[in-house]
């Protein structure tokens, strides 16, 4: 092969190999626990500062693209929810709506379907940052709001378990349609979740938000100014703690979220600059309020408007096969950690994608860790790179 | 549903590259599918993008996604720019058609957007990794999520599987 292609290998080699004297490389995972899962962190580091950051990814790459290519749409919604295992539903809304509007059919969707993948999504976007907060309060040494969050994520994973199936990885927003309509019951039971969780979650703010060790730790930490936040592509909480609101959710007004109310928090600085690794958590809490007036919002009009009937058939619209004429097509939503896009290019007279290319959240946010991490004590590094809430599956896809 | 250009819009930008980098700057403009996409010429890619950016008018801050595309048996790639705007919530979609003999010791070739968002540096790294298209003037073009010493290009068309790894079977 020409050398050229190998003259970025190269140079990588050369700049571990040539370390100098008061220099050290330490390899920060992929084994270890505040990395959320396989990721290796190749400092060098001059004793306790961070000269550089070189960040080591693939360690779970499992082919979602050449999967997606290799099989038709309706198989390849399994394999969206492998991309963010903390907020399946999301993904496969996401991967979903992008097939739905190639074939036309995203404005035919009856009301429920919409209300009830509105409520499912925010459910499991609180799922997902009670893990963004709690592991995050573990990584500073905060052991008691991690084991509050995870007992309150419980009680998602079994709604959801109970509506779809299975506790993780769901498979229950179809192309069309849903794989059945919420189990009798589930608005009463959800009701009570709501009520039950929402003083949970000002007993969680009240413990963490204000600790002064906490302050301390997250505070003036990681300051990602707006202007790099966006030349570095990062979307979601990152991007709205450094004080841009941008929220797919009202931008696009896909599904039904025109009609919901809900404010987007930005990072205001309350505790030091603007963008810091404070502002990052505080914008997830505030999102967690958000999501639960849009989820009370979802169950009063599933109550009411569009409740259960006898013959409402979630599986109406879904089509037997999905035929889709050559196009290219780029669909973006509002995940948990950010904005997840699917590109995808469609062929003539077959149901299978020539290329579809998943755009995850967390792997352009990861991306400014080299940026943050100059420069920085090893342990703050540690509260960056907590704060920016990576999930691995969906980094390396 | 997606924040499209009204089609005014589109035909003014396309009418103000043709003004600033002359008619060859753009190779087609499509506007039959659900998003209007332009081909580029790709030696105008980066000072088109650097535009793009910079202009008052579009704004385009946001690289959404940089995706490599197969077109076996067709002897060509294609690498596709989506671009947003912050300020003024517009998606654009850039296309770069490449020809190529698909030999390894002949990878497409083109312009590393890297200095205009420096989040094309990762998803450059993507393409070259598993796609094998090499972007000049990369500051870091390495594979990312293959192994470094990875033989062939996993995401196109005609790859096919090695029998193992490091002595490792994979098959």
């Amino acid at each position: 092969m020409d050398v050229k292609y190998n003259a970025g290998y190269n140079k990588y080699k050369d700049r571990i190999q040539q370390i100098g004297s008061t220099e050290m490389v330490i390899n920060m995972g992929p084994q270890h626990p505040s990395t959320h899962g396989v990721l290796r962190l190749e400092l060098i580091t001059d004793g306790e500062l961070v000269k550089e950051v070189i960040p080591h990814l693939g360690y779970l790459h499992r082919c979602f693209d050449k999967h997606a290519e290799s099989m038709n749409y309706t198989k390849a919604i399994p394999f969206t929810d492998r991309l963010d295992y903390l907020a399946s539903m999301n993904n496969s809304h996401a991967f979903v709506m992008g097939v739905e509007r190639m074939l036309g059919i995203d404005q035919k969707l009856p009301k429920r379907v919409e209300y009830i993948r509105a409520l499912v999504c925010e459910l499991n976007r609180i799922a997902s940052h009670l893990i963004a907060i709690g592991t995050y309060g573990i990584d500073i040494g905060a052991f008691t709001p991690f084991m509050w969050c995870f007992r309150d994520r419980e009680h998602i994973m079994n709604m959801l378990e109970w509506t779809s199936g299975s506790r993780m990885l769901y498979n229950y927003i179809w192309i069309g349609g849903l794989y059945y309509d919420l189990p009798v019951g589930f608005e009463e039971r959800c009701k009570e979740f709501v009520d039950y969780f929402k003083p949970k979650l000002q007993e969680l703010d009240d413990l963490l938000s204000t600790n002064q060790i906490f302050i301390s730790r997250t505070a003036n930490i990681g300051v990602l100014p707006a202007n790099v936040a966006i030349n570095y592509g990062c979307s979601g909480p990152m991007l709205r703690a450094s004080g841009i609101k941008w929220d797919l959710r009202r931008i696009d007004g896909y599904s039904v979220y025109p009609e919901l109310e809900f404010e987007i928090p930005v990072g205001k600085g309350e505790m030091g600059a603007v963008g810091d690794c404070w502002d990052r958590y505080k914008v997830r809490v505030d999102e967690v309020r958000e999501s639960v007036r849009i989820i009370e919002q979802c169950l009063e009009r599933l109550t009411s408007d569009f409740k259960r009937t006898v013959d409402f058939d979630p599986r109406a619209l879904v089509p037997r096969k999905v035929n889709i004429k050559a196009q290219q097509y780029y669909v973006r939503a509002e995940n948990p950690k950010g904005e997840l896009g699917f590109y995808f290019e469609t062929q003539d007279k077959t149901d299978i994608p020539r290329r579809v290319k998943a755009r995850g959240p967390s792997f352009n946010n990861l991306s400014v860790i080299s940026e943050l991490g100059k420069g920085v004590l090893i342990s703050d590094l540690i509260s960056i790179l907590g704060s920016i809430d990576i999930v691995l599956g969906e980094v390396d896809r | 549903m997606e924040n499209q250009p009204p089609r005014t819009m589109i035909e003014k930008i396309v009418e103000d590259i043709k003004n600033t980098f002359g008619e060859d700057c753009l190779v087609r403009y499509e506007d039959a599918g659900l998003q209007p996409v332009l081909s580029v010429n790709p030696s105008y890619l980066v000072q088109l993008c650097a535009w793009l950016r910079d202009n008052p008018y579009y704004h385009f801050d946001f690289l959404s996604n940089i995706t490599a595309v197969d077109y076996y048996p067709e002897p060509r790639f294609a690498v596709v720019y989506n671009l947003a705007s912050l300020p003024f919530q517009y998606q654009l979609t850039l296309r770069v058609e490449l020809d190529n003999d698909r030999s390894s010791d002949h990878l497409p070739e083109l312009p590393s957007v890297s200095s205009v968002w420096r989040t094309a540096d990762w998803h450059e790294r993507e393409a070259f990794d598993l796609m094998g298209v090499f972007f000049n003037d990369h500051p870091d073009l390495r594979r990312i999520l293959m192994p470094d010493d990875w033989q062939g290009f996993p995401l196109r068309k005609d790859y096919e599987d090695p029998e193992e790894y490091h002595g490792i079977p994979i098959k």
